[in-house]
């Protein structure tokens, strides 16, 4: 979250409703999620962390508002951040152990437990299609969903090889 | 709700070395008026040949099958050719258009089978052809076509004659991904129509579209689940809002 609020501010300053505004439309419907508190919390830590500066402005008829600014180490790491190429969830790992302790215990029949799984993520993303459906088609929201779906079907496939091989030994 | 498919202890052979493969092993199915079905599996696994027992193409070797409450394990060839003309939609992966007929013409055909007028099959095909967005590509061949445009010609063909079910399999095998979305898009406005639907797919986002998922595990299903239950829409956005808290 520090990552994303420091890089939302890297174009320009801002105050946090702005920054909240602009982190909800790079989101699309996942915005509407989003807890509304969590950007002013990351930004009090953001300027304690001397990352980001704020300032106070005037407002005529309001309170004056904070805009905050980032500092040069906070470019910094919005560098950083943007260069690193961390993925994440990249293999479904907990799935994997989890699987592999239902084949030893037989406390479940791994079988069963990789169906009720892939029935699982295909009604995940028939929910995502609808989602998808409805959004402009070149919208951030989209694109956003369009990932979340391309993603969600890489599993369900390796969910089928898996099953695939326990069929296979099992029938040996 | 009447049951438009009735399928009780289907069996098709198919002969090998050895013992014959029981490609379709004891299969009862029902698919009720207005219902989406998807059958998932590995190849191999029976999920066309059983598609093919339901449309006719192929016959069962053991079993009963009604559609709409008529027995049809025990019809000829020939009167089993004329059912599935008025009843039965077809939806292929290679689209299996006739080459050297216009797109309108291909889909006017099954109307003419049936003895429908020239006038009628005309004003049908092109009703169809706007609902589904290629009427402007109503006087081209084929092969002046987009693979989407001409799995779109095969769902207006499909349709022309009101079926009482279309039988889809591998209906986005061949198309790319913006193809396959528009598709999808037509398969979700039929399911809204209450079209009764048989769509055989490895693709798990056609799969996903239905009411009702099978699985198919040497030639028997092996799991069943309603799909439009469960997973909150919230749940799921929160999922992707998740930029990990304050770290």
């Amino acid at each position: 979250m520090q990552d994303v609020i420091l890089s939302l501010l890297a174009k320009e300053p801002a105050h946090g409703y702005e920054l909240r505004q602009r982190l909800v439309k790079a989101l699309g419907p996942a915005g509407g999620a989003l807890n509304p508190g969590q950007v002013y919390v990351t930004l009090s830590r953001l300027e304690r962390a001397g990352l980001v500066e704020a300032r106070e402005v005037a407002q005529p008829s309001h309170p004056d508002k904070k805009v905050y600014e980032l500092t040069a180490s906070g470019r910094e790491r919005v560098m950083l951040w943007l260069t690193d190429v961390t993925w994440s969830r990249v293999v479904p790992l907990e799935f994997h152990l989890k699987l592999a302790a239902a084949a030893a215990t037989r406390l479940t029949d791994p079988v069963a437990l990789v169906d009720s799984q892939r029935l699982e993520l295909l009604r995940e993303l028939r929910q995502l299609q609808e989602l998808a459906l409805q959004e402009p088609p070149d919208s951030d929201g989209a694109l956003l969903l369009e990932g979340a779906s391309l993603r969600l079907q890489a599993d369900i496939r390796w969910l089928e090889v898996c099953q695939q091989r326990l069929v296979e030994r099992e029938s040996r | 709700m009447s049951k438009v498919i009735e399928a009780r202890g289907l069996v098709r052979r198919y002969p090998a070395d050895g013992s014959p493969i029981r490609a379709v092993d004891d299969v009862d199915l029902v698919v009720e008026a207005g219902e989406a079905v998807s059958v998932m599996g590995p190849s191999g696994c029976g999920k066309s040949t059983l598609l093919h027992l339901l449309g006719g193409l192929e016959r069962p070797d053991a079993g009963e099958l009604s559609l709409a409450g008529t027995r049809v394990d025990g019809l000829s060839e020939t009167q089993w050719a004329v059912f599935r003309r008025r009843n039965v939609g077809f939806v292929f992966q290679a689209f299996h258009l006739v080459d050297e007929l216009t797109a309108v013409e291909n889909v006017e055909l099954p109307t003419l089978l049936v003895g429908g007028s020239r006038r009628d099959a005309r004003r049908r095909a092109m009703a169809l052809l706007e609902r589904l967005g290629v009427a402007e590509q109503a006087g081209h061949l084929p092969h002046q076509l987009s693979g989407g445009e001409r799995q779109r010609v095969a769902v207006a063909r499909a349709l022309v004659n009101e079926p009482l079910v279309v039988l889809a399999d591998e209906p986005t095998g061949n198309l790319d991904s913006r193809a396959t979305g528009d598709i999808l898009r037509l398969f979700g406005e039929l399911r809204q129509a209450r079209q009764t639907l048989l769509i055989v797919t490895h693709d798990a986002r056609v799969a996903s579209t239905a009411d009702r998922l099978l699985t198919m595990r040497d030639g028997a299903i092996v799991a069943q689940t309603r799909l439009g239950e469960g997973t909150s829409v919230a749940g799921l956005l929160a999922g992707l809002a998740d930029l990990g808290g304050e770290r």
